[in-house]
């Protein structure tokens, strides 16, 4: 079995849209397959990153509230 | 067989540019939605950092269009270019600190780039004659499409029969018979369409989705170049102008109080670069200084703190301060309301 690399994008601090920008510009030099943990301190990634995502044909894998931070696990399709 | 042709739409995330891409959907032409964030996007920020309003269903309303429409976002960060927009725009102002002729013609022109850059034919907007006093006006259309470069490669769907044709109209890869003709600032045309097309549950909101058209923000922002004796601003600047109440007691400094828990904890995030205060003796706001403090100033800002603090009726209330210095300790007597002068609060 090939291995998954995956990506963290830290967008702590920042608030949406540019946790959103942050991981579209990354995901532009990433290949498909490719997983991507967003970690944001803005509760708006778990709504915003997921649309991105659905907009984009991504796969979100899991999506988890820890009350302060909130992360966003996705694949990268093409 | 023809080319298939492909438009790049400016999507705001409210209902005409919606509609505008919709149209040009409706006629088989390939549509990717583009949204460029400024820094001055209302788009959901209050909602993050006021704890009052986290329960309410928040959603960003450009990639919400995207979804309705199933078409491609791609969010653009112009928050550096942006500041020529807003510090030196050649049209000037709207009735704030809003430069909405500029803005326009700055966006369609990076649209053009983005367009020549991706393989795109077109650009399209939602713009209507007439819909907004500044930047939406028969005499600024062409302004728009000669001075972002882009000529005549914009089109305007929902009212391009009130305009000369587009080279999108001309080369036949629209009809124009398929297109709109609205004008002025009545939105029942708008709303029309839009139930003709199914979609519901849109954006429309009040002020518009720039804090520049707000005026306390454009006052608070005007402050701020005049307390710095100059026109610029980073991004922290203008988050923080959408956060707290600000009170500037003297020409050198201001405070920013929170106003609640959520913009507390924002604040917190800020506060390792800022003199900060807080009460210890009772609860009460975390509060950035920004600016320089003079002699007595500390003190000044401590009794304002205390009044926003639980201790408003106490004889006295301890505060922390943090400075570069060091942290001190304050005892002060919380100002009475009529101490706060009005002039104070931005």
């Amino acid at each position: 079995m090939g291995t998954v690399t995956r990506k963290t994008i830290d967008a702590r601090g920042l608030l949406c849209p540019l946790p959103v920008i942050r991981l579209q510009d990354a995901v532009k030099d990433l290949p498909a397959g490719t997983e991507v943990e967003l970690i944001g301190t803005d509760p708006g990634v778990l709504h915003d990153v997921p649309a991105w995502c659905r907009v984009h044909g991504h796969r979100v894998l899991q999506t988890r509230d820890d009350g302060e931070e909130y992360r966003v696990v996705l694949r990268i399709a093409r | 067989m023809s080319q298939q042709r492909k438009a790049v739409a400016l999507i705001s995330g409210g209902l005409d540019s919606m509609l505008a891409a919709r149209v040009i959907q409706e006629q088989g032409i390939h549509v990717e939605g583009i949204n460029f964030f400024t820094g001055f996007c209302v788009e959901g920020h209050t909602h993050a950092i006021r704890k009052r309003d986290r329960n309410k269903p928040k959603r960003n309303n450009a990639l919400w269009v995207a979804e309705r429409l199933g078409i491609k976002l791609h969010i653009i960060d112009i928050i550096e270019e942006y500041k020529d927009v807003v510090i030196n725009p050649k049209y000037g102002y709207g009735a704030n600190l809003n430069p909405c002729l500029d803005c326009k013609i700055f966006m369609v022109g990076k649209a053009h780039q983005w367009m020549r850059e991706h393989g795109f034919d077109f650009i399209i907007t939602g713009e209507v004659i007439g819909q907004r006093p500044k930047s939406q006006r028969r005499d600024t259309m062409p302004v728009v499409a000669r001075e972002s470069g882009v000529g005549d490669l914009l089109l305007r769907p929902l009212c391009a029969k009130n305009l000369p044709p587009t080279k999108p109209e001309r080369e036949g890869w629209v009809d124009r018979e398929k297109l709109y003709d609205f004008s002025g600032r009545t939105r029942k045309p708008q709303m029309e369409l839009a139930r003709k097309f199914g979609l519901v549950d849109y954006a429309q909101p009040a002020g518009g989705c720039c804090f520049l058209t707000d005026e306390n923000y454009s006052r608070k922002l005007a402050d701020l170049w005049r307390a710095r004796g100059e026109r610029d601003y980073e991004l922290d600047d203008i988050m923080l102008l959408k956060v707290g109440r600000h009170i500037r007691p003297r020409p050198h400094f201001k405070l920013i109080v929170a106003r609640e828990e959520g913009e507390g904890r924002f604040l917190q995030g800020y506060k390792n670069r800022f003199v900060h205060l807080y009460p210890v003796s009772h609860s009460g706001p975390l509060t950035l200084i920004d600016g320089r403090l003079e002699d007595g100033d500390l003190e000044l800002a401590g009794r304002i703190v205390a009044r926003y603090s639980q201790g408003r009726d106490a004889e006295r209330v301890t505060l922390r301060a943090v400075t570069p210095e060091g942290e001190k300790t304050l005892e002060v007597a919380p100002f009475k309301p009529h101490e706060i002068s009005p002039r104070w609060v931005l």
